[in-house]
């Protein structure tokens, strides 16, 4: 399989792209500087680790905080588990990832280049570490290798931060935020992987040419990952504005019927099929929908699994994954998913689910970092998409396997 | 423009006193597992001085005061 832009070029199963094919197949980068910029923000570029902040914009106050040295932060810790489509790029476009590193280094003046990727995506580091060893002797001086340890919360960039200067993965409060003071005191840009592969082509090829790409207004293409009920589940780059049924279709379809769809993996929402299927992948589009595009994932829920199920194995785990720092998000989260699996065992019961309605509203926006916020709001999707299951449930979580 | 008092919370320090919400029931109430939820908007100006002194007893000083500036109706 090939892809549009960013998978374009050899089969991906022949794993890494050399140095010296990709230069040769891609040339050179052309813009740099204000100019790189000046370019991002007319391209409508916008951040893929999951916030889809405009990224013109974060690299203008990274530049407007560092009176010289800041730090680039390379987030390749992809820690969301329905997700892949960043190891799927790390490992077979490296230097598509280094060139934008690098052109954010360059642009911004920075001192250092950490590449921070997750310690279980071995074959993504592999490549990376080779394709950093064919980067120029000045690249290689200023950057770094660091393995993100694999819990859900070490990709926030904060978190990310804190583990490069203390070997801790766990969020710090904010402010200051991370391109305020991030590593070791400098203003830092945390980026994810797929974010700067985009920056190494609009480098190339200019604002323009990204936003010919594009469908139903929307600008440039996208990694996503179709996991769940589909024939071929795996990564997909997209045009952005494709329809969560085309996307579907280019993975070959559902595999039989399907009740609801997750966008966005576990911080986004599920989402009742029939609507789902013409919801059009984009950040923009999906957010006036009131969701959120996260890093990618479409996670195709088929109608014999239980959607209560489903949401209180997923509860259980967001919650284990918090950090433990925070009042609100260590004894919420963990409530919420306890009574989402009182449901899911013993059965529908009134006053739990009055409870989790609730505490959806008590909990948001109160940890040091939006953790919480995400899995409250991927329950609250759960309890409006699957409202008449959660209602009548029956007890028979132990005969559903994960 | 013109500015108000905001009360904030340090989420990581903060570890459950429930002190601030004894002294400020006003504005903080405390969650199912005794960590403060504060009212939405600014602190009201006559319950500056008893905010004050919720911030001063809070034992691991994770409460906060700040001005911040406050959009009018003329200027939003
Ligand atoms: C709990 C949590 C986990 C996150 N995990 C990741 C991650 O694994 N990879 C990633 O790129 N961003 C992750 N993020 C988002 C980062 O905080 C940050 O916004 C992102 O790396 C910025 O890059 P971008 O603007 O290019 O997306 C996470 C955020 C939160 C709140
Ligand atoms: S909100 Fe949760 S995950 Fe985030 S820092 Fe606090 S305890 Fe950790
Ligand atoms: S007094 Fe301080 S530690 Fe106690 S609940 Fe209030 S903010 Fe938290």
């Amino acid at each position: 399989m090939t892809g549009l832009r960013l998978l374009a070029g050899p089969d991906l199963a022949s794993g890494a792209e050399s140095d010296a094919n990709h230069s040769r197949r891609l040339g050179a980068p052309k813009l740099s500087g204000r100019a790189l910029i000046e370019a991002l923000a007319s391209s409508g570029l916008t951040g893929r680790g999951g916030g889809s902040f405009p990224v013109g914009t974060k690299w203008r106050a990274v530049a407007a905080a560092s009176k010289g040295s800041p730090v680039v932060v390379v987030n390749g810790a992809e820690g969301e588990p329905q997700s892949h489509k960043d190891r799927v790029l790390m490992s077979t476009r490296p230097h598509l990832v280094l060139d934008g590193a690098f052109l954010a280094a360059h642009t911004l003046r920075a001192r250092e280049v950490i590449v921070y990727i997750g310690e279980e995506h071995r074959a993504a580091r592999a490549a990376m570490d080779r394709a950093l060893a064919e980067r120029t002797e000045s690249e290689r001086r200023i950057a770094r290798m660091v393995g993100a340890p694999q819990r859900y919360v070490a990709g926030e960039s904060r978190a990310a931060v804190h583990l490069i200067e203390a070997g801790v993965a766990t969020p710090t409060t904010a402010p200051p935020r991370s391109h305020e003071r991030g590593v070791a005191g400098a203003p830092t840009l945390v980026q994810n992987v797929e974010t700067l592969a985009h920056v190494a082509l609009i480098a190339r090829y200019g604002d323009a040419w990204f936003r010919s790409a594009g469908r139903r207004g929307a600008a440039g293409t996208l990694l996503i990952t179709v996991a769940g009920g589909v024939k071929r589940p795996g990564v997909l780059e997209v045009e952005a504005g494709t329809t969560i049924e085309e996307a579907v279709a280019m993975a070959d379809g559902p595999s039989g019927p399907a009740s609801a769809v997750l966008i966005g993996g576990y911080f986004g929402a599920w989402v009742a099929a029939a609507k789902a299927w013409e919801l059009p992948l984009d950040a923009a589009a999906l957010k006036t929908e009131g969701f959120n595009l996260g890093c990618g994932v479409v996670g195709v829920l088929p109608a014999g699994r239980c959607g209560v199920c489903d949401t209180a194995r997923i509860m259980r785990y967001l919650a284990e994954e918090s950090s433990a720092q925070c009042g609100p998000c260590f004894f919420g989260l963990r409530a919420l998913s306890d009574a989402c699996s009182r449901i899911a065992e013993r059965g529908a019961n009134r006053d739990e689910i009055a409870r989790l309605k609730r505490w959806v509203v008590e909990v948001p926006g109160r940890g040091a970092c939006r953790h919480p916020d995400g899995a409250v709001m991927f329950l609250r999707s759960a309890l409006a998409t699957f409202a008449d299951e959660f209602a009548a449930h029956p007890a028979h979580w132990r005969q559903q396997p994960a | 423009m013109r500015t108000a008092l905001r009360l904030s919370i340090d989420r990581i320090k903060c570890d459950g006193h429930g002190l601030c919400a004894e002294l400020l029931p006003e504005i903080i109430r405390l969650d199912d597992w005794g960590y403060p939820i504060i009212a939405a908007g600014p602190v009201p100006e006559g319950l500056a001085p008893l905010a004050q002194r919720a911030v001063a007893s809070c034992p691991v000083l994770a409460l906060a005061l700040a001005l911040a500036l406050q959009p009018t109706a003329a200027s939003k």
